[in-house]
C-alpha cells in the first residue's frame, strides 16, 4: 500500500513483515527511528512472536543476535557509525560462524572528529568482515532491500548488511509501497537454519582452526560471496516478479549504452547524479551512471562489462582510503584491470556535506575536458587547507587536525578565560 | 518540481511542518520529498527542513539551494540567518507574524518578489486561540496553500487530521483554515 | 546428613555411611558425578593441563545443570582455557549443544539463545554461560551487568582462577593482592599485584538483585553441584563463581588443586555463601580455620612473600586481614558450641 512515510518507518515495517523473532537494539543516530519503530510494532502486537531487546551496547546487540541465530530464531539489529566499530568482532565473527542476521547500517561518518552526518566510512571499515553489503539507492529500495536481504542471508547462511544512508534516506519522508504479510510470506518462507544448537542433536560451534585448517576455512567463505554474485540477481529478479518493481540486484546503469563518461556510486546520491546525467545529456555530452547495488560481493565482471567502452570513469563516493585515496575507485579499478581507461575518484559527501547539481556537473566537465584530477575532494575550501598545510610545513604538527585548524584560523584564540581582577573585591 | 524551504527554531515544528506538507501532497496524488537540516535534538536553535513537490519521481537529494517559496516560522531568524538564500525571482515568501513586511524590515527582499506573492500571518497567535499551544506549523501551512495555491487546503486539513488524532487534529486544522481564510483575503 | 544424639544401636555390618564406600549410599546422598547416568557434558580427552580445577569444575557444574535440566541444556564459552581446551578442533569433547562467540561477550550471546529458544517454542532448554574471570569481571563485565540489569534468564558461570591463564597469566581484575603474574612480577616495593585493587564479582551480582548468586570450590564438590541444582530452580539471571586454581598460573602441584582450594576456604580468602535477590541468605563454616600463610606457602605465585629469612610479615598480615573480613562479613564462623 502507498504511503507517505519516513524511510526510517519504511524499514522498520518493513523488517517487521519479515517476521524477525528476535530484535536488539541500541540507541545511535541516525537508524534510532528505525528500531523504535520495530519496537512499537512488538509492543503494540502488529510483530508477535518477536523478543524485542534492549542491550546495553552494540556489542551486545549484535552479541544478541549471534545468539539467537544460532539456536534457528531469525534476527535482527541496526546500527551505524561508532555503533558499528564497537560491535567489529561480533561483526566478523557472526560472519565466521555462518550466521545469517540482517542488519542495517544507517551511514554516518566514523570519528574523530565526531560527526553526525552521512558517509560511508562505517560500512567502508567492516566491508571485507565476510558479511554480503547492499546499498539503497532510495527508501523504497531501502525497505525492499530488506525483505530479500533475509532471503539472501538464508539461503547462502551468511549475513547481510543493508547500507541506507543516514538522515538523506532514513529521514526523509518520501511515498513507499509497503507490501502485504502475504505478500512477503509468498516471498520469505519460514526460517529454515542450515545448522541449528539443538539438544537433541548436540554439536559444538566455534571452535579454534588452526593453521592447518584455516585457510580452507577462508577459501569457503570467500567462495560463498563468489556464490552470491549469481544469488543477488535471482533474488531481485524474483522480487521484481513478486512485488512488481525494480529493487536491488548487482548494479543498475543508467543511459550507459554510449557513454562516453560513466559516473558510479553507490546510494541516495545516484538520484543526484541521474538528475546531472540528465542535465548533461541534454546539453549533447555522452554520459551515463551506474548504481552499485552489492558492494560487497564486488560484481567485477559485470561492471566491467557495462564500463568497458568507456573512455572514463568517474566514481564519485562518500568515503576515503587516507594516503590511497578512494575506496570504491581502487574496486572499480580492480574490475577494469587490463583496461586502459582511467578511474577517477571524487571524493564527496564526507561528514554529511551536500552533493549538488552544480559541483558534480563541474567536475563532470573538467573530467570530459581531462582537467580532473586522479582524486579530487568535491567543494574542498582550498584556502584553509592550504594555509593549514603552509603552516604545519614549518611546525611541528600534532594532536587533533580539527582542533588545529581552529587555532590556525584564530591565532588569538585562548581557551582559558583570564581571571577578573575586579572580582577578587 | 516546486520546492519549499521552511526555517524556524527546534522545538517549533519545522521538520513536522515539512512531513505534512509532504503528506499532503502525497494525498493529491504527487511525489513528494521531505526532509529536516539534520543534528542532534536541541530545542530553540536555527532549524531548517524542506519539501519538493512534483508529479514524476523525485530523485534528487540535495538540500534545496533555490526554493519556490519560503515560510519563515520564526521572524527572530530574518536578521540571523540567511534564510532568503536562493529564493526564485518568482517565489513565494510567507512570514509567521502580526507585523507587515515594512514592520519586519524586509522591503527589498519583498519587493524584488511579483505582486500578491508575499505574506504576513499571524499563525503563532491563531495556533494559540485554536490549540492553545503557540505552535505555528499547522496554521503557516493553511497560510501556504493560500499564498501559493500549490495544494488544496483540503488536502493540508487531511494530513493534519492523520497525523494528529481527535481534538487535536481538529484544533490544528481549524488554525489551518483561519490562516488560509486571512491569507486569502489579502 | 543428620547426626543421631541418641547412643547408636551398633551395627553389625557398616552400611549407610561413607566408610563402605559411596555407592551404598541412596542416590541422592551422591553426586551427579557419581551416577552412571551423568551426562559427562564434558566427557574425556579434552586438553586441560594436569590438575587443572576449571575442567573439574566445570565437569561437576554442567552435568549437575543438565540434571537439574532434564538434559535439555545448551551452554555459551566465552573464550579462554575452558573453550580452548575442550575444543581443539576438529574434536570437541562437549556432548551438549554448545556456541563459543567471542571473548567478552558470552552473557549477550546468552542472551540471544535464551530468547530465540523461546521464540521456538523451547522454553523448557535452559542456557548456561560460563567464562574464567578475565571474561566474567572484565572484558565481557559490561555483557554481564547488562544481562543481570535486564534479568535474563541464563545461568552464568565464572571459573576464577584469578589471572589470564590461557594467554600466559596475565593480571585480571579478579587477581588477588600480592599474588605474582606476568604483569605483576614480583619485584620492586610492592611486588606482585597491588593492594586497593580488583573486583568481587559475586558481591557485584548481588547488587543487581538477581535471583540468585552463589559462591563455590572445587574443594566441596556436593556444595557446588547443590548450588547449580539451587540456581536452577530460578528462572531469571544467576551467578555461580566457582573458586578453580590453576596449577600452571599459581605454581602449585598438580595434585594439590583440591587441596589448595580448601585452604583457600578454610582460611577464609574464598567466602562460600549464597544470595538471592541481593540478601545473604546462607554461608558455608569453616570447620578448622587456617591461617592464610597455610593456603599461601603452596603457591609459588607467593613465593616473594616466603623469602628465607625474609619473610614479608607485613603483606601476609595485610591478606589475613582480608581473610578476617570476610570471616566477618559472610559470617563465615561456626555458631558457639557447634562440636
Amino acid at each position: 500500500m502507498l504511503r507517505q512515510i519516513e524511510g526510517s518507518q519504511g524499514i522498520a515495517e518493513a523488517v517487521a513483515l519479515c517476521r524477525p523473532q528476535v530484535v536488539c537494539a541500541y540507541p545511535i543516530t541516525p537508524q534510532t527511528h528505525i528500531v523504535e519503530g520495530v519496537g512499537a510494532l512488538v509492543k503494540s502486537g502488529d510483530l508477535e512472536n518477536c523478543e524485542f531487546i534492549n542491550v546495553e551496547s552494540e556489542f551486545a546487540a549484535l552479541s544478541v543476535a549471534i545468539g539467537a541465530s544460532a539456536v534457528g530464531a531469525r534476527s535482527y539489529t541496526a546500527t551505524a557509525s561508532q555503533g558499528l566499530l564497537f560491535m567489529a568482532e561480533a561483526v566478523y565473527n557472526a560472519a565466521g560462524l555462518g550466521l545469517p542476521i540482517v542488519m542495517t547500517v544507517g551511514n554516518r561518518a566514523i570519528g574523530a572528529p565526531i560527526n553526525i552526518w552521512n558517509d560511508h566510512s562505517d560500512s567502508m571499515a567492516l566491508k571485507d568482515a565476510g558479511w554480503i553489503q547492499l546499498y539503497a539507492e532510495t527508501n523504497q529500495e531501502a525497505a525492499d532491500l530488506h525483505i530479500q536481504a533475509f532471503r539472501l542471508a538464508e539461503e547462502l547462511s551468511c549475513p547481510v548488511m543493508v547500507c541506507v544512508d543516514g538522515f538523506i534516506l532514513t529521514h526523509a519522508y518520501e511515498r513507499l509501497d509497503i507490501p502485504t504479510q502475504a505478500e512477503v510470506d509468498a516471498y520469505l518462507p519460514p526460517f529454515d537454519p542450515v545448522q541449528q544448537l539443538d539438544t537433541d542433536n548436540p554439536y559444538s560451534i566455534g571452535a579454534m582452526v588452526g593453521p592447518e585448517a584455516f585457510t580452507e576455512v577462508r577459501y569457503l567463505a570467500h567462495q560463498k560471496q563468489i556464490d552470491a554474485l549469481e544469488v543477488i540477481p535471482r533474488i531481485a529478479a524474483e522480487f521484481e516478479a513478486s512485488f512488481g518493481r525494480v529493487a536491488g540486484g548487482l548494479l543498475r546503469p543508467y543511459r550507459c549504452e554510449d557513454a562516453e563518461t560513466i559516473v558510479v556510486a553507490l546510494g541516495s546520491v545516484n538520484g543526484t547524479i541521474k538528475d546531472v546525467v540528465d542535465a548533461e545529456r541534454a546539453e549533447g555530452a555522452r554520459i551515463g551512471s551506474v548504481t552499485i547495488g552489492a558492494f560487497r560481493p564486488f560484481p567485477l565482471a559485470e561492471l566491467h562489462d557495462v564500463l568497458a567502452g568507456a573512455k572514463r570513469i568517474i566514481c564519485v563516493e562518500k568515503a576515503l582510503a587516507p594516503g590511497l585515496g578512494g575506496i570504491l575507485a581502487s574496486n572499480v579499478r580492480m574490475a577494469l584491470r587490463g583496461e586502459a581507461q582511467p578511474v577517477l575518484t571524487v571524493i564527496a559527501g564526507l561528514g554529511g556535506r551536500p552533493i549538488t547539481r552544480a559541483s558534480l556537473a563541474d567536475v563532470f566537465r573538467r573530467a570530459e575536458r581531462e582537467a580532473l584530477d586522479d582524486v579530487t575532494f568535491l567543494d574542498l575550501n582550498r584556502e584553509v587547507v592550504g594555509a593549514q598545510i603552509a603552516r604545519a610545513a614549518g611546525t611541528r604538527g600534532s594532536g587533533p587536525i580539527a582542533e588545529n585548524l581552529l587555532r590556525a584560523l584564530n591565532p588569538g584564540l585562548v581557551h582559558r578565560v583570564p581571571p577578573n581582577e575586579d572580582a577578587k573585591q | 518540481m516546486f520546492e519549499i524551504r521552511l526555517h524556524g527554531r527546534g522545538g517549533q515544528g519545522v521538520v513536522t511542518a515539512a512531513e505534512l506538507l509532504s503528506v499532503a501532497a502525497f494525498d493529491e496524488g504527487k511525489h513528494a520529498q521531505a526532509f529536516p537540516s539534520f543534528g542532534s535534538e536541541r530545542m530553540g536553535a536555527p532549524v531548517a527542513s524542506y519539501c519538493r513537490m512534483a508529479d514524476t519521481e523525485i530523485r534528487l537529494r540535495e538540500p534545496i539551494m533555490d526554493p519556490d517559496a519560503l515560510i519563515i516560522q520564526d521572524p527572530t531568524l530574518l536578521h540571523s540567518v540567511d534564510v532568503f538564500s536562493g529564493l526564485k525571482p518568482g517565489g513565494f515568501l510567507l512570514i509567521n507574524s502580526t507585523r507587515d513586511i515594512a514592520g519586519l524590515g524586509i522591503d527589498e527582499v519583498a519587493g524584488g518578489l511579483p505582486p500578491g506573492h508575499v505574506a504576513c500571518v499571524g499563525a503563532t497567535e491563531i495556533a494559540l486561540r485554536h490549540t492553545g499551544r503557540p505552535m505555528p506549523n499547522a496554521a503557516l501551512l493553511g497560510g501556504f496553500v493560500a499564498l501559493t495555491r500549490a495544494l488544496a487546503i483540503d488536502a493540508v486539513l487531511d494530513a493534519i487530521h492523520e497525523k494528529f488524532a481527535g481534538p487535536v487534529g481538529d484544533a490544528n486544522a481549524a488554525a489551518a483554515r483561519e490562516a488560509y481564510d486571512a491569507v486569502r483575503a489579502n | 546428613m543428620t547426626e543421631d544424639t541418641a547412643p547408636q544401636k551398633i551395627k553389625f555390618y557398616q552400611t549407610g555411611t561413607h566408610t563402605v564406600g559411596n555407592r551404598l549410599m541412596d542416590e541422592d546422598g551422591r553426586t551427579v558425578q557419581a551416577s552412571m547416568g551423568r551426562s559427562n557434558a564434558i566427557t574425556s580427552g579434552h586438553r586441560a593441563c594436569q590438575g587443572c580445577g576449571e575442567a573439574l569444575g566445570a565437569r561437576y557444574a554442567l552435568d549437575a545443570a543438565m540434571r537439574a535440566a532434564g538434559g535439555k541444556l545448551m551452554a555459551v564459552n566465552a573464550t579462554g582455557c575452558l573453550e580452548v581446551f575442550t575444543t581443539p578442533y576438529p574434536e570437541t569433547s562437549w556432548q551438549i549443544p554448545w556456541l563459543h562467540s567471542l571473548f567478552g561477550n558470552a552473557p549477550a550471546v546468552a542472551t540471544g539463545v535464551a530468547a530465540g529458544l523461546r521464540m521456538r517454542g523451547k522454553p523448557e532448554v535452559r542456557v548456561v554461560a560460563q567464562g574464567g574471570d578475565g571474561g566474567t569481571t572484565d572484558i565481557g563485565f559490561g555483557c554481564l551487568s547488562g544481562m543481570f540489569e535486564r534479568n535474563d534468564d541464563v545461568l552464568y558461570v565464572c571459573y576464577d582462577n584469578e589471572a589470564y591463564m590461557n594467554t600466559g597469566v596475565q593480571r585480571s581484575s579478579a587477581t588477588p593482592p600480592a599474588a605474582r603474574t606476568a604483569t605483576t612480577p614480583a619485584l620492586g616495593d610492592a611486588p606482585g599485584n597491588v593492594f586497593g585493587t580488583g573486583k568481587f564479582m559475586p558481591k557485584i551480582a548481588m547488587a543487581h538483585n538477581i535471583p540468585y548468586v552463589a559462591t563455590a570450590s572445587v574443594a566441596h564438590l556436593h556444595d557446588l553441584e547443590a548450588k547449580v541444582a539451587r540456581a536452577m530452580e530460578f528462572r531469571g539471571s544467576r551467578y555461580i563463581h566457582i573458586f578453580v586454581p590453576c596449577p600452571l598460573g599459581w605454581g602449585s602441584a598438580s595434585e594439590a588443586t583440591i587441596r589448595i582450594a580448601r585452604l583457600a576456604v578454610e582460611s577464609g580468602l574464598f567466602p562460600l555463601f549464597e544470595a538471592e535477590h541481593g540478601e545473604v541468605v546462607a554461608s558455608g563454616k569453616i570447620r578448622n580455620r587456617v591461617p592464610v600463610d597455610e593456603y599461601l606457602r603452596l603457591q609459588r605465585r607467593f613465593a616473594h612473600l616466603f623469602r628465607k629469612g625474609a619473610e614479608d610479615r607485613d603483606t601476609i598480615a595485610a591478606i589475613q586481614r582480608m581473610a578476617d573480613a570476610n570471616i566477618a562479613r559472610y559470617g563465615l564462623e561456626l555458631p558457639e558450641g557447634t562440636i
